[in-house]
């Protein structure tokens, strides 16, 4: 709609972005207070000053540096490998004449409405007869191709890459490889860089395959499991949990800060082409 | 699928070459082949065929990755999710026992267990998918104006997607906490009594809700942002000058106009709504996390990984995951098809 909009839309919206923000708020708040002032009611409506001290317990809690490494080194893994892959294949559908395309994009589409999730009883049995449990490995390997992937390279393909670019370089003598490689991956970068944004943060926030998949090591997630039961059977010690919370949370939410613009477009740009 | 432009598609410049008679030299226009050098020729045709199999085979080898992958970890599974499901397992040694048919899902569907995880199971995603998708088009509609700081306010909205669901259940099992937790500390204030939020079935379920609709809100809200955009502007002013109002505007034709959007928002949330695992699991405060103590918001996805990770009984847990999914394809179907239904209802 097309008219300036009044406070009323303003005044809506600055409610809703309030009200979506102070859970946030709130894990910053109480992580930096001690356990008795996160206790008190009402409670402390400004940041503390014990963060850091609150830190420290963490850290000596859960081996939270290493469980960091591992989630970076898992979600970045498995990110570049879902953009390359997905670039390659979606090339393929989007421009590529191959008998048999149409019914394997469509299997693609139907793929993506499988929830992979309720494989996790065979997939634990293979990582397990594999000897990959407690491995990085098995917590990426679910997640190395995504048929989502391949659907958004495709539709983003489809459009990006001029016909005549193609024609161009193949009479230039390029072989097939030169020509994705020189033409294609160029013009996809846009869309790559969404891809790997939104990979990366699917893995990241992931809870239940790691869960599966690991015993001794942690991802961040996982971890902040075990920070949740340290206190089983006294009261929850909110303000080490939510300081451990904050800790977990501060690396995406950088990424938010960086990313935060191609994140919104990504999202949008894949809703109108689906 | 593929849009070629008609006429001389990429991939077709070698391809035209009559396969039988001798192939046109494609190294450079009309360089001559020197007579009596056969070394040169063969050459030339070896790079020829080269070309052919590359322009042939490329496609095949460029998607084939992405299927090899997925029928190892996705495909496979899900088969063998099926086999798992009609074998009796031996617990102790991890060796498949003899083919029971569907003794197992008889087992599960008998289970109260199983029962109670399915009610619950469908009681959080009610209370999560309806509010979430109003409130999404709500505000998705607030941002379709000419805004001010646009992107601002894209990215605000989107603020607690980058909270991982995990994290977000530690904060909201604060917030909720049944002794100490600040809602019921209001509620108190206020007269009435705290709600045993962790405790009482319904109850939970709310909270449960609560969380992942503040995860996602934003999110869809951006969904069906790029939608409305897409909407021609011209529709508003024909209805304008109608005598629409800004909300009889967005009843009349903005919503008939995202109804694709609106099929595959409420198809996706539908999928990840059923399979909710992460909040259950980790609000519970009772040292067994099977939902609670008397699993009172205990989900199905929660209830396979017990049987099939923490009880190991496989067959079980296979079976329980096999008629979660079926559910799910069934109700995805089913919205599906009543969200055409409704949405062309209120179109006409």
């Amino acid at each position: 709609m097309n008219r300036r909009p009044g406070f009323l839309v303003y005044g809506l919206l600055a409610a809703f972005v309030l009200g979506s923000a102070l859970p946030l708020y709130w894990s910053f708040v109480i992580g930096s207070h001690t356990k008795a002032e996160a206790e008190q009611f009402p409670p402390p409506i400004l940041p503390g000053g014990h963060f850091l001290e609150n830190a420290r317990k963490v850290l000596d809690t859960i081996d939270f540096w290493q469980s960091l490494a591992n989630s970076l080194i898992v979600s970045t893994a498995c990110a570049a490998s879902v953009v390359f892959f997905s670039t390659l294949a979606g090339y393929a559908f989007a421009k590529l004449r191959f008998r048999g395309s149409n019914v394997l994009m469509g299997f693609v589409v139907l793929t993506m409405a499988v929830p992979v999730q309720l494989a996790m009883v065979p997939l634990f049995i293979l990582m397990r007869d594999y000897q990959l449990l407690d491995t990085l490995a098995a917590v990426a390997l679910p997640t190395l191709v995504t048929a989502f992937g391949v659907f958004f390279m495709r539709q983003y393909l489809v459009d990006a890459v001029p016909e005549e670019l193609i024609e161009a370089a193949r009479m230039d003598g390029c072989t097939m490889l030169r020509t994705f490689w020189t033409v294609a991956v160029p013009a996809a970068r846009p869309a790559m860089a969404i891809l790997f944004l939104f990979t990366f943060m699917q893995v990241w926030t992931d809870y239940m395959w790691p869960l599966v998949a690991l015993d001794t090591k942690n991802t961040l997630q996982t971890a902040l499991d075990a920070l949740a039961v340290t206190g089983q059977g006294q009261t929850t010690d909110y303000a080490l949990v939510l300081a451990g919370t904050g800790m977990a949370t501060l690396p995406l939410l950088l990424l938010f800060v960086l990313a935060g613009r191609q994140l919104v477009t990504g999202i949008m740009q894949g809703a109108v082409k689906g | 699928m593929t849009q070629q432009v008609p006429g001389s598609p990429a991939g077709e410049v070698t391809a035209t070459s009559p396969a039988g008679g001798p192939p046109p030299p494609t190294d450079g226009p009309d360089r001559p082949v020197p007579h009596g050098s056969d070394a040169a020729h063969r050459r030339l045709l070896r790079r020829q065929r080269r070309s052919r199999w590359d322009l042939k085979l490329s496609p095949y080898l460029y998607v084939s990755p992405f299927f090899v992958l997925f029928a190892l970890v996705g495909l496979f599974p899900l088969l063998y999710t099926g086999f798992l499901a009609v074998h009796d397992w031996n617990r102790a040694y991890y060796v498949r026992g003899e083919y029971v048919g569907l003794d197992n899902f008889t087992w599960v569907l008998h289970d109260p267990v199983f029962r109670k995880s399915l009610v619950n199971t469908f009681s959080i995603f009610l209370m999560s998918s309806v509010p979430q998708v109003l409130l999404a088009v709500s505000i998705a509609g607030l941002l379709d104006n000419r805004l001010r700081g646009r992107t601002f306010w894209r990215m605000s909205v989107l603020l607690p997607f980058v909270v991982a669901p995990a994290a977000a259940v530690l904060i909201f099992g604060s917030l909720f906490a049944d002794q100490s937790g600040v809602v019921n500390g209001f509620l108190r204030e206020l007269g009435f009594d705290g709600i045993r939020w962790h405790v009482d079935r319904w109850w939970s379920h709310l909270a449960i809700a609560g969380m992942v609709n503040w995860r996602w809100t934003g999110y869809n809200a951006l969904i069906f942002l790029a939608a409305m955009q897409a909407v021609p502007r011209d529709l508003y002013e024909a209805a304008a000058l109608d005598g629409a109002g800004r909300v009889r505007q967005f009843l009349s034709v903005t919503l008939p106009m995202i109804r694709p959007t609106m099929v595959f928002v409420i198809v996706t949330s539908t999928i990840g709504g059923l399979q909710v695992f992460t909040e259950p699991r980790l609000f519970d405060d009772t040292p067994s996390r099977e939902g609670g103590a008397d699993h009172q918001f205990m989900t199905t996805t929660l209830y396979v990984y017990v049987k099939g990770i923490e009880d190991q009984f496989y067959g079980r847990a296979s079976a329980a995951a096999w008629i979660l999914f079926l559910i799910i394809v069934a109700i995805a179907v089913l919205n599906f098809a009543l969200t055409r239904l409704l949405t062309r209802r209120s179109a006409s």
